[in-house]
């Protein structure tokens, strides 16, 4: 699992009001290069949550990234901010640990790559 | 390089396939015919998977999910409840070198946050096993996609797809593609004749933009 799809995903157990961000429990993390795509980091940079992207790479071990969600301009200005962007979005698994609803603290286990986001029958 | 529709579907053709379907969750694999036009069409016709966060739903042993991924889509993230077909659809992806996120999810439960998904692609459960699996899957799908959900029906539920995309599932546009041909071999029990071949729609939805 990378961290494009830890943005999207939240606990979804019935009466839980804040599912999002998961807490990741980082087991194992792998590093995979991709090529570099620029256009496609611009168009992400103004869909995701900063915070959620900044604490999960954190999570997994990776601190480059700034604490605050930087001015849109950096993406043209920087390409060093690109970069990491690129690493954090595209190249880091987690391969194995888990995701943690900060609400409950129900823990989604993530084996071989995939997160288990099935709910037991008492929590839909 | 651009890849061509014969090369996509001879590489889809050596994926591995569900080893023990399961009949309750109506696993049928996608045909390396059917795929690669489906995402062919979806990329060349409309621009949908190139450069694109692309979900596939239901992903099953990963078909389209790879597909998608030979197509260039930036991203891919495939979803199935299904633990032993996520393990297939991991070693498809490993086979053919491509990068795909896999989540364990129900997919008629899921809900995604923001707007990060651009295309959803999908082989649902046409819905003979249990009623309306087609609709749920296809509600899902609309509500997380932001560009288009490509997805096949059985050709004789035509009418009611298209009036309940555009009714009840915030649907733009509800366009058949084509009518393609769904070979099942005999997988299952319950299927007397050797070969079950039914007529299935290629549709393009369009969600409205909210």
């Amino acid at each position: 699992m990378r961290l494009i799809t830890h943005n999207m995903l939240s606990c979804n157990i019935k009466g839980v009001a804040n599912g999002f961000p998961l807490l990741i429990e980082a087991g194992k993390v792998i590093e995979k290069e991709v090529d570099f795509n620029p256009d496609f980091l611009r168009h992400m940079f103004a869909k995701i949550e900063w915070k959620a992207l900044v604490e999960g790479a954190r999570s997994m071990g990776y601190a480059e990234l700034p604490e605050d969600s930087p001015d849109a301009t950096v993406l043209d200005s920087d390409e060093s901010f690109l970069k990491k962007l690129h690493h954090a979005l595209l190249e880091l698994h987690l391969e194995e640990g888990a995701l943690v609803c900060p609400e409950t603290g129900r823990k989604f286990p993530v084996n071989k790559g995939i997160p288990n986001m099935l709910l037991h029958e008492d929590e839909v | 390089m651009k890849m061509k529709l014969k090369q996509l579907e001879s590489l889809l053709g050596d994926l591995e396939q569900f080893s023990n379907p399961k009949v309750e969750l109506e696993q049928y694999p996608t045909g390396p015919h059917i795929a690669s036009r489906m995402l062919f069409t979806a990329e060349n016709s409309y621009g949908d998977i190139t450069d694109k966060v692309v979900a596939d739903f239901g992903c099953g042993c990963g078909t389209l999910s790879v597909a998608a991924a030979l197509l260039d889509a930036a991203y891919v993230i495939g979803f199935d409840i299904d633990p032993q077909s996520l393990e297939t659809a991991t070693i498809n992806a490993e086979e053919l070198e491509v990068e795909i996120d896999f989540v364990q999810c129900d997919v008629t439960k899921l809900e995604l946050k923001g707007q990060i998904v651009d295309t959803v692609v999908m082989n649902p459960p046409f819905g003979t096993r249990k009623k309306g699996a087609d609709m749920e899957f296809l509600s899902a799908a609309m509500k997380v996609a932001s560009k288009a959900v490509y997805s096949l029906h059985k050709t004789s539920t035509r009418e009611h797809i298209k009036r309940a995309a555009l009714r009840d599932f915030n649907a733009k546009s509800a366009e058949v593609l084509c009518e393609l041909r769904y070979d099942l071999p005999k997988l299952y029990k319950f299927h007397k004749r050797k070969e079950v071949d039914i007529a299935v729609d290629l549709w393009r939805f369009e969600p409205r933009q909210i």
